[in-house]
């Protein structure tokens, strides 16, 4: 046996061993799509086209480019399915059309996304400018230029409501989550049970909740802060869910660690399983927040809606931007039409700065943010020594 | 016991270090472990039954046999980690210094701190520097040592763990950034840093490669004379080297586990009175 083994050992190239490198090592390509996959597709694609073009437009006076990229991507997938078959046998076709289908899937996905920005960018971008962003709509008739007044009033007020549903909701969701994660007990299921409800919860019943208990029966009248506790309502069951996913995530080795050292149950919550999980909690803040930052239904019968800046989330109406978008695109003046673009385009982006954000802190390892929040404590143990 | 300064090497090259009178040293914390008749269930199917066993301070004992005879179970008895289990049960005491850890009196947080424990694998806390995780027992005991004394007793901890002079100038960077067998010489410091009478290790080394493993078992050494130090392994040849006394648990099929055999460590492997020690100390089975 090992007679037939060592001689076969050393004639085998060895990686990483001896002899010269060799000048230029190439890597081998293990995916071969060859030109007659790239023929197969061509022709899939331009036989279905003709076809679908030929019944479409020819043959049956059936209309729409919509209709017509439909019914020609159903027949591509045919028509490929077939020639792959015909060629490569019943596995590789299954295998290919699958791909493919799942790549139009994505690639419709990402489309539409792209043509609402697109088409929200091309209406609104030229409004937006320092003036827009800084001034408000106080006294700005609408006979006047769509590029008199601004949308500061609404920043303010969107910022100011969904800051205080995020101090309300945030805490009492990411608790809530520790509760399901690391307490337990019987109730666990029920409280899961109302949480996943509530995340299912029409936005609108939640400002009609606030506005029954608040404004009718306690005469609160309409302000920011009515409207941040109808958001706080949608923040909760999001960060819970995404909360107690991150903090199931955690490795149970390390409470063990953390109790066989002597620490009490709420010491291994606070220093062992948040820290651990902490980049991961600050994401499903941020995608709490970012979810509701657009909502405009729980605003419309809380915060009421005010051309003019008010700054005090906690007297008077208060504007929002979905609720600006709301109120100015149900307007028949042109010009109002044109701002309710420019501040949806406004939101937009304020929604996938936070989506940027959370995607940053995901890909951070733990304890980064931690070190983040506070960087100067080891510099100044360092300096003090 | 002969453990002078620089001998315990050495001794790690005897097979069967002898077991000998008390230490010669007189300070000590260590504490003596007596398990009582101690069964456990899980989910009300017995493992263990009526297992005694003393555990002798200022000793190391191993705790060796065949997977799924109830080893770690025991050990995790003998520091009330049993009970965090959901469905766990168990009877019996456990004596620590006399003191039974069950009792109505004793709190399981403050028996922990007196009986540290180390896992089978490296379990530092991930968002926590080198140097935290050493202070980490104390933080969550509410003491804080600040300034030298912090400094002086992180580099106490990570010296008798074998582990402060590969650290040293990493004490700021994250305990998970280590290597395996570094990251398991953390939790022995970070179980030492709370000064506990009694260290209990479950299969330390099963994760690690043969030079962390015989950094491990030096470790085991030197601190035995402050620690009682109790071990489960399957590592025959590490049980000879590192343990004084050794217990040998089985189980049959369908049936709890239970001590065969307890003794010496020179005993068990040289002179076992039970067949089945015989068999299972030189491979035969198990």
């Amino acid at each position: 046996m090992s007679s037939t083994v060592v001689p076969a050992a050393t004639e085998t190239p060895r990686l990483g061993e001896g002899g010269p490198t060799p000048r230029a090592l190439r890597r081998r390509s293990v995916r071969h799509f060859t030109a007659t996959d790239a023929l197969v597709l061509a022709g899939s694609l331009g036989a279905s086209a003709s076809l679908v073009w030929v019944v479409f437009y020819q043959l049956t006076f059936l209309a729409g480019a919509a209709g017509y990229v439909v019914c020609t991507l159903a027949v591509f997938l045919a028509i490929y399915y077939v020639a792959n078959r015909h060629l490569f046998g019943r596995m590789a076709a299954a295998d290919r059309v699958v791909a493919a289908l799942a790549t139009m899937a994505a690639a419709g996905v990402v489309t539409a996304l792209a043509l609402v920005v697109a088409w929200l960018v091309a209406h609104g971008y030229h409004l937006v400018s320092v003036t827009f962003l800084t001034r408000d709509q106080k006294g700005v008739l609408n006979t006047q230029p769509a590029s008199a007044g601004g949308i500061s009033h609404a920043i303010v007020g969107s910022l100011e409501e969904v800051g205080l549903a995020t101090l309300i909701g945030a805490p009492a969701g990411v608790v809530t989550a520790v509760f399901l994660s690391e307490v337990g007990g019987r109730i666990t299921g029920l409280v899961r049970t109302v949480v996943t409800a509530m995340s299912g919860l029409p936005p609108i019943v939640a400002g009609l909740f606030i506005y029954v208990v608040l404004i009718t029966e306690l005469h609160y009248g309409f302000r920011g802060f009515a409207g941040s506790l109808a958001l706080a309502i949608m923040i909760l069951p999001n960060v819970t869910r995404t909360t107690e996913e991150v903090l199931s995530v955690v490795h149970e080795s390390l409470r063990e660690a953390s109790m066989a050292l002597g620490a009490p149950a709420w010491r291994t919550v606070w220093s062992v399983v948040i820290p651990t999980a902490r980049t991961g909690i600050v994401t499903a803040l941020l995608l709490g927040i970012a979810r509701v930052v657009g909502e405009a239904a729980p605003l419309i019968v809380t915060i009421f809606g005010s051309p003019a800046m008010n700054a005090n989330p906690f007297s008077g109406p208060q504007e929002a931007l979905p609720l600006f978008v709301f109120d100015y695109r149900s307007s028949s003046v042109a010009a109002d039409i044109e701002r309710a673009f420019s501040a949806g385009l406004v939101l937009v982006a304020l929604v996938a700065v936070l989506f940027l954000l959370a995607r940053i802190f995901s890909a951070m390892k733990p304890g980064t943010v931690g070190r983040l929040l506070r960087p100067s404590r080891h510099r100044r143990q360092e300096a003090l020594s | 016991m002969r453990r002078e300064s620089g001998a315990a090497p050495a001794a790690l090259e005897e097979p069967a270090p002898v077991p000998a009178p008390a230490p010669l040293r007189t300070v000590t914390t260590a504490s003596g472990l007596v398990a009582d008749g101690v069964s456990a269930w899980f989910s009300g199917r017995l493992v263990i039954e009526s297992v005694s066993l003393e555990m002798e301070a200022s000793k190391v004992t191993a705790l060796i046999g065949p997977s799924g005879c109830g080893k770690s179970t025991f050990l995790r008895i003998l520091n009330r980690m049993h009970e965090v289990t959901p469905g766990a049960e168990l009877a019996g005491r456990v004596l620590l210094d006399g003191e039974d850890i069950y009792g109505p009196e004793m709190r399981p947080t403050e028996t922990r701190r007196r009986i540290a424990m180390v896992f089978q694998k490296p379990n530092p806390f991930p968002a926590m520097t080198v140097e935290d995780n050493v202070l980490s027992g104390l933080k969550f005991s509410g003491k804080r040592p600040r300034g030298k004394e912090k400094d002086d007793l992180v580099e106490e901890m990570l010296t008798r763990a074998g582990l402060f002079s590969e650290v040293k100038a990493r004490l700021k960077t994250l305990g998970g950034e280590l290597s395996g067998g570094q990251q398991q010489r953390l939790c022995i410091a970070r179980a030492l840093a709370v000064r506990p009478s009694v260290l209990l290790m479950d299969e330390p080394c099963s994760a690690l490669d043969p030079s962390s493993t015989r950094r491990i078992e030096e470790t085991m050494r030197e601190i035995a004379e402050e620690v009682t130090v109790v071990v489960v392994t399957h590592n025959m040849q590490q049980a000879q080297r590192v343990s004084d006394y050794c217990a040998l648990f089985l189980a049959g099929e369908n049936a709890p586990g239970r001590i065969v055999e307890k003794g010496s460590t020179k005993d068990i492997f040289e002179n076992p009175k039970d067949e089945r020690t015989s068999d299972y100390v030189h491979g035969r089975f198990g």
